[in-house]
């Protein structure tokens, strides 16, 4: 039986490696990078690469409920086709970046990827992406590395409508310093790229600015119990704790912080990853006067957006990206809509070099997330950062700062 | 015997000897020097004092289900997590309701007993369950099998009630009965965290007299000590079996209870860390022993609230906290190298052999 | 009487099971999530598949647990059965009706209402779903009463229906990649589903297959010792000419797979040693994983640019490293026995991942950053050479290691120092007794293992680039530890097949994304529940779970002389 089945397998095999000589036929396209070509009532192919399975799974569940909205808001359909939406969970780990970056880069349907989520998957996945020809556009990375400028990690179709950490990090170090008028901080990360760098930049332009950073602290993201952590810092007198982390670890810190000795009446402040409502609820009490720096999300249309989130998911928003996920997926149609030839039939023709073009030239897109301009490089975040502050049983939080 | 011990005492013990010793004189020149320091005031030492036992209660309480399970089967139920995670998570909704409508506030002792009693009643069948479905199937089996079906059920599980109640996080309603502190002289004693040592004490000697002095308690004993000879002796192993993992399973949604009561956010991984963490504690405790797991939760929770400061903040070493569960595991092998059974655990080499 | 009593009972307790099941997969939300992942495009969906499948497996568990023959009282049990599961998911429905379940249960949504009613309106469409589930019991009894061969035929071939139909998507990028030969199956295929027409054809060919094949003698056994060793050298040749053109024929994505595949049979070999041959439980075999990947990272890293060694000079360095490591985890550890080993041996690797991670450490190991560009390895000499760069070509190094630690695995076995290892698992007093060195033996098998480990580690390292201290979770060393198991505890085969199944199969498992470690949890408990002794168990341990059995022939070539 087995040796039967080797020699039918066999023979399949070498008639398959004979086969894929003769390749498929390219359809006439100029583009240096090659082009996608949906035929007639075929739907346009959008992937996601982001964590939805795993302990960091509601950065990209929450991502991706962003991106379903955003398609639903548009109809589902792209110059008239639909839009076929499905992807890869990415563990927000490297070799998960790996694994799903190289299953979707082997997808030659795919025109644009919205992920990763988390920077060490863009690292791992971009020159994958990148080799495949796709526009990427990331939600939730916010390593400088990625669009700096001449560094290796800047690979070409990258883009993101997240805040690059060194805006962030600036603008609350400057706001502590300046608007506080605090002199002395501490700083807390979670081991996340996210946070790590963040708290740098912040402690780096705190210093700078003349302040004095007392201690740089780091927790484990699944940590609950914070009291040794906070008396550590405690022992420093800090004015503020600047703590970019995420839930759940950033709300057992606005608790314990307050029940710990010295730190009764110091500042606590985290980045965005610390806006959303299972903060407010997370804090308690506690959260009454904790601030967050954030992109100015507020009005109508975030607030129409909320509600959709709700009825379609039945929860409110789980973590913070989303906004910017939805902005991500806009300025990808946006982007095709300016570049697609549709022909006669109905055939769209996407030419992928001139689709990343046209991202890089999006200028004042108006998003959800602000004014969105994409540099060269790929940086589309709108660098308009505000401070909020929460209110016990109140959200979302008050806007208590704006440039 | 003697002379074995003898012909044991080579290269190998010397150098395993200089292991615990180096270990030792770190922690104690890292104490002094941290100690002499000052850094630190006697109040924020009593402060990490509490919490550490405080943390402490909830790991014994979740403890309990891996030693009473290790006792009877001998083997590690990994699914415990998990169902240390099933009862405060779905306890909140009714939490949640409860406070809604202002029960919570005008009753909160029963609307916490009814919180309590609904965690301990879902922790609990998810253990019946999973003993049903993964354990019992394999009653016969090599130990390491149920070791892997404890981990299937344990991704099962977490998935399930990520499914059922989302990814995002649920928080429980804030019980205004136990804000504030009491005062001991100059130093705050935060109500919640003596309820949480108070309760943890009190449920781990009711657990302790179930398990010493009542017949299902005996019974237990009986088959931890010999199955076949405790199904002659007309004990219903089946039952018994059933009856520890329900009663580890009620102790581990008691244990979710305190745990909210100071870290009160849930989320379906929640139950992975505090698992790890209470097997940890069981085995230095001496696995299968209930005192035991008791009193390794109450060290291993003040070795990571209390070790990080005191041990290394004196070596000079940055960010210490980051390295609790190093310091924990470390002091762990430290104890486990001059007590290889765990600190009240039995010379399992002999009696079992 | 009492007979149709207890078999009414039954039959009621099959469909309540049958009917929590189903409402119980509803509510994790993949009812949902697939009722638009069609296995049949437009005609059956995933989704469907899984709210009928619980009802028809309990209608089947009704049947064969009732005890009267005659076929008219089975049908009537089956359709008792499923028409109490169509019940329990009408109650579901209902009480969403009255209550807001989904202030709890995320996924009591009204889509799922609509999804149990056929998307007709709600009344007409449950009462539609009652009968269904009647029908699915009485088909399930129809089914039964047929003869073995026919049977045997249906099963098979929607059992292939099933299976393809889910896999549709990944058997699409393996096709993509052959060209030509992709438009012989495209007519099979749409929207990564079959087609019907395709659906009909494969039950068609596959259960035709069955039945052909039915109750004919599986394969003739060749008895001729020379005809039989042509017949296993002409497996394994053909075997090995398969496993180098494997990447080229499955594609970029496939050689992904394997690679992971591979490093973790590197890694199962080595945990194999410790926890299979020496019975020592370690749970923290990730730690000379990370310790190989970090000495290659810090060596060849330019980043770091302490060394700036090349991959092959820094090489040896590592598993040196992680072989020293070994012997360091094992000398306190000497003592413990069982449980107390595996805290021991579990710390040990998250005291490695707390360092690398630590900020204490970042100046030297890179912290939370991790390590970047990590040096790929170069063969070849001069002009000739090439680097290791793709998942394609990193798949033959990976290769070469497999072969060479799997030599030295099945060496290790039967040398004396296995027969020690193994004498030291079955009876550790008894060994001593008898005379063996206890220390050293335990010490070898630890620092084996984690040489294994380590070598796994360079790899990783090199395949991936850059190295994070979240690769090295405690997930990671339960994977490893789960593979031995489920491939056979001992078993050198067993830890091929046991990585193929549980490395293989969450990767496919992609397919459903957020819910595949739901999937992969239920295989893991399915898999050890059916073969507890793994699937391809260690000849001695078979013996112990079929000890009626004769051992097989191959076993006494490998019986040693006697320790």
């Amino acid at each position: 039986m087995t040796k039967r089945l080797f020699v039918v397998l066999s023979l399949f095999i070498v008639a398959a490696l004979l086969l894929t000589a003769c390749g498929q036929k390219g359809v006439e396209c100029d583009d240096p990078i090659g082009c996608v070509v949906i035929g007639p009532n075929e739907p346009v192919h959008i992937a996601y690469a982001l964590v939805v399975a795993g302990p960091n799974e509601t950065l990209g569940i929450d991502s991706r409920n962003g991106i379903e909205i955003a398609i639903s808001d548009t109809g589902g359909e792209i110059l008239g086709h639909p839009v076929q939406f499905d992807g890869e969970d990415t563990g927000c780990n490297a070799e998960g970046g790996q694994a799903a970056g190289t299953k979707l880069a082997a997808d030659s349907t795919i025109v644009a990827v919205i992920g990763t989520s988390c920077s060490s998957e863009a690292r791992v996945a971009m020159p994958l992406f990148s080799e495949a020809g796709f526009v990427v556009v990331s939600p939730s990375n916010t390593a400088p590395d990625l669009t700096e400028a001449g560094n290796p990690n800047n690979y070409p179709g990258y883009f993101r409508t997240a805040h690059n950490d060194q805006v962030q990090g600036r603008v609350a170090a400057e706001f502590a310093y300046n608007v506080l008028g605090v002199r002395r901080a501490a700083t807390i990360h979670d081991g996340s790229l996210y946070a790590e760098k963040l708290q740098e930049v912040f402690a780096n332009t705190f210093a700078e600015l003349g302040g004095t950073v007392t201690t740089q602290q780091a927790v484990d993201p699944n940590q609950t119990d914070m009291s040794s952590v906070l008396t550590s810092i405690a022992a420093g007198n800090p004015e503020i704790i600047y703590f970019p982390i995420f839930m759940p670890a950033g709300g057992f810190i606005i608790r314990q912080a307050r029940i710990t000795p010295g730190l009764e009446e110091v500042y606590l402040m985290g980045a965005d990853g610390l806006f959303s409502p299972d903060v407010m609820q997370g804090g308690g009490a506690e959260v009454e006067g904790f601030m967050v720096s954030s992109p100015l999300v507020q009005g109508p249309d975030y607030d129409a957006f909320v509600a959709k989130y709700q009825e379609m998911f039945g929860t409110a928003p789980i973590s913070i990206f989303h906004a910017h996920a939805y902005d991500a997926y806009m300025l990808v149609k946006a982007a095709i809509e300016s570049v697609a030839i549709v022909q006669s039939d109905g055939t769209l023709i996407i030419p992928r070099q001139a689709l990343r073009d046209a991202m890089a030239a999006t200028t004042n897109f108006d998003g959800l997330t602000g004014n969105l301009t994409c540099t060269p490089t790929g940086d589309c975040a709108d660098p308009y950062i505000a401070v909020y502050q929460y209110h016990a049983g109140q959200y979302p939080p008050e806007v208590i700062w704006q440039p | 015997m003697f002379r074995t011990w003898r012909q044991k005492i080579t290269m190998t013990d010397i150098m395993v000897w200089i292991i615990g010793l180096s270990i030792a004189v770190v922690v104690i020149w890292g104490t002094i020097s941290t100690l002499q320091s000052g850094k630190y005031s006697a109040a924020s030492w009593f402060d990490l004092v509490i919490k550490g036992l405080a943390l402490g209660g909830v790991y014994a309480l979740i403890a309990m289900g891996y030693t009473l399970v290790y006792g009877i089967l001998r083997m590690i139920n990994f699914a415990h997590s998990e169902v240390f995670m099933s009862g405060p998570f779905t306890a909140v909704f009714l939490a949640n309701a409860l406070q809604s409508n202002g029960f919570l506030s005008r009753q909160p002792l029963l609307g916490m007993l009814a919180i309590t009693l609904l965690s301990m009643a879902v922790s609990m069948s998810v253990a019946i369950l999973v003993e049903r479905v993964a354990y019992r199937p394999l009653r016969n089996a090599p130990r390491l099998v149920p070791l892997i079906t404890a981990i299937g059920a344990s991704f099962f599980l977490q998935y399930t009630f990520r499914g059922f109640y989302g990814s995002g996080f649920e928080a429980y309603p804030t019980i205004e009965a136990l804000n504030g502190y009491w005062r001991i002289g100059a130093i705050p004693l935060f109500k919640t965290q003596a309820v949480v040592i108070i309760a943890a004490v009190v449920m781990m000697f009711l657990l302790y007299a179930i398990v010493m002095w009542s017949k299902l308690g005996k019974a237990m004993r009986a088959v931890s000590e010999d199955k076949e000879a405790a199904a002659l002796m007309g004990i219903d192993v089946d039952a018994i079996i059933v009856f520890t993992f329900a009663l580890g399973g009620a102790a581990a949604g008691a244990g979710g209870i305190l745990y909210i009561l100071q870290f009160p956010v849930v989320h379906f991984y929640m139950g992975f860390i505090p698992g790890l963490k209470a097997f940890t504690a069981a085995v230095l405790g001496g696995i299968g022993n209930v005192p035991g797991a008791f009193l390794g939760a109450m060290v291993l929770g003040l070795l990571e609230s209390v070790g990080p400061n005191l041990f290394l903040d004196g070596l000079g070493i940055p960010v210490a906290s980051q390295l609790k569960d190093a310091i924990a595991f470390i002091i762990l092998v430290f104890i486990l190298i001059f007590r290889p059974s765990g600190i009240l655990g039995e010379r399992l080499s002999q009696t079992k052999v | 009487m009492q007979n149709q009593y207890t078999d009414w009972k039954q039959a009621l307790r099959s469909g309540l099971l049958g009917g929590a099941i189903t409402v119980l997969l509803s509510l994790i939300g993949i009812v949902t999530a697939f009722s638009n992942t069609y296995i049949v495009n437009k005609v059956i969906s995933f989704g469907e598949l899984l709210i009928v499948g619980p009802i028809a497996a309990l209608s089947l568990v009704a049947i064969q647990k009732a005890r009267a023959r005659h076929p008219g009282l089975l049908i009537l049990t089956a359709i008792i059965s499923g028409l109490t599961s169509g019940l329990v998911i009408l109650a579901l429905a209902g009480l969403g009706q009255v209550i807001n379940l989904r202030a709890m249960f995320l996924n009591a949504s009204n889509d799922l209402y609509a999804i149990y009613a056929y998307k007709q309106a709600l009344v007409p469409g449950l009462l539609l779903r009652l009968l269904v589930s009647g029908l699915v019991g009485a088909l399930v009894a129809g089914f039964t009463l047929l003869p073995g061969r026919i049977k045997a035929a249906i099963s098979q071939g929607l059992l292939y229906v099933i299976l393809v139909g889910l896999m549709g998507r990944l058997i699409g990028t393996v096709l993509n990649t052959w060209g030509f030969v992709a438009i012989l199956f495209k007519w099979m295929f749409v929207a990564n589903s079959l087609s019907p027409i395709g659906a009909i054809f494969l039950f068609l060919l596959t259960g035709g297959l069955a039945y052909w094949r039915y109750g004919r003698p599986k394969t003739k056994q060749i008895t001729d010792p020379k005809k039989q060793k042509l017949v296993r050298w002409g497996t394994l040749g053909g075997f090995g000419l398969l496993l180098i053109f494997l990447p080229n024929i499955l594609g970029m994505w496939f050689s992904e797979i394997l690679d992971n595949v591979g490093l973790f049979i590197l890694m199962g070999l080595g945990l194999n040693i410790v926890v299979g041959f020496a019975g020592l439980l370690d749970l923290g075999y990730v730690a000379f994983y990370a310790i190989g990947a970090y000495t290659i990272g810090v060596l060849t890293s330019p980043e770091l640019g302490f060394f700036n060694l090349t991959f092959w000079q820094a090489f040896p360095i590592a598993l040196i490293m992680a072989f020293l490591a070994g012997v360091l985890l094992g000398l306190p550890i000497l003592k413990m026995r069982g449980d107390y080993l595996a805290i021991v041996t579990l710390g040990f690797g998250e005291i490695i991942r707390i360092l690398v991670l630590s900020d204490w450490l970042k100046p030297w190991l890179g912290g939370t950053q991790g390590i970047q560009r990590i040096q790929r390895p170069v063969v070849g000499i001069g002009e000739f050479s090439i680097t290791l760069q793709s998942q394609q070509q990193l798949y033959y190094l990976i290769l070469a290691g497999i072969v060479l630690v799997a030599f030295v695995a099945v060496r290790l076995r039967d040398s004396r120092l296995g027969r020690t290892w193994m004498a030291l698992r079955e009876d550790e007093d008894v060994a001593v007794a008898m005379g063996i060195n206890h220390v050293a033996t335990k010490l070898t098998a630890f620092a084996m293992g984690a040489l294994f480990s380590g070598i796994g580690g360079t790899l990783f390292a090199a395949k991936i680039g850059s190295i994070y201290p979240s690769s090295f979770q405690f997930l990671v060393s339960i994977n490893i530890l789960s593979l031995i198991i489920v491939g056979g505890m001992g078993s050198i085969p067993g830890v091929f097949v046991g990585a193929l199944a549980l490395m293989g199969l969450p990767e496919l498992m992609r397919e459903f994304a957020e819910y595949r470690y739901l999937f992969y949890g239920a295989a893991l408990v399915a898999m050890m529940l059916t073969k507890p002794e793994g699937l391809w168990p260690e000849a001695r341990h078979r013996l112990e779970f079929h000890e009626e059995e004769t051992p097989p022939p191959e076993e006494s070539e490998a019986v040693p002389e006697s320790a």
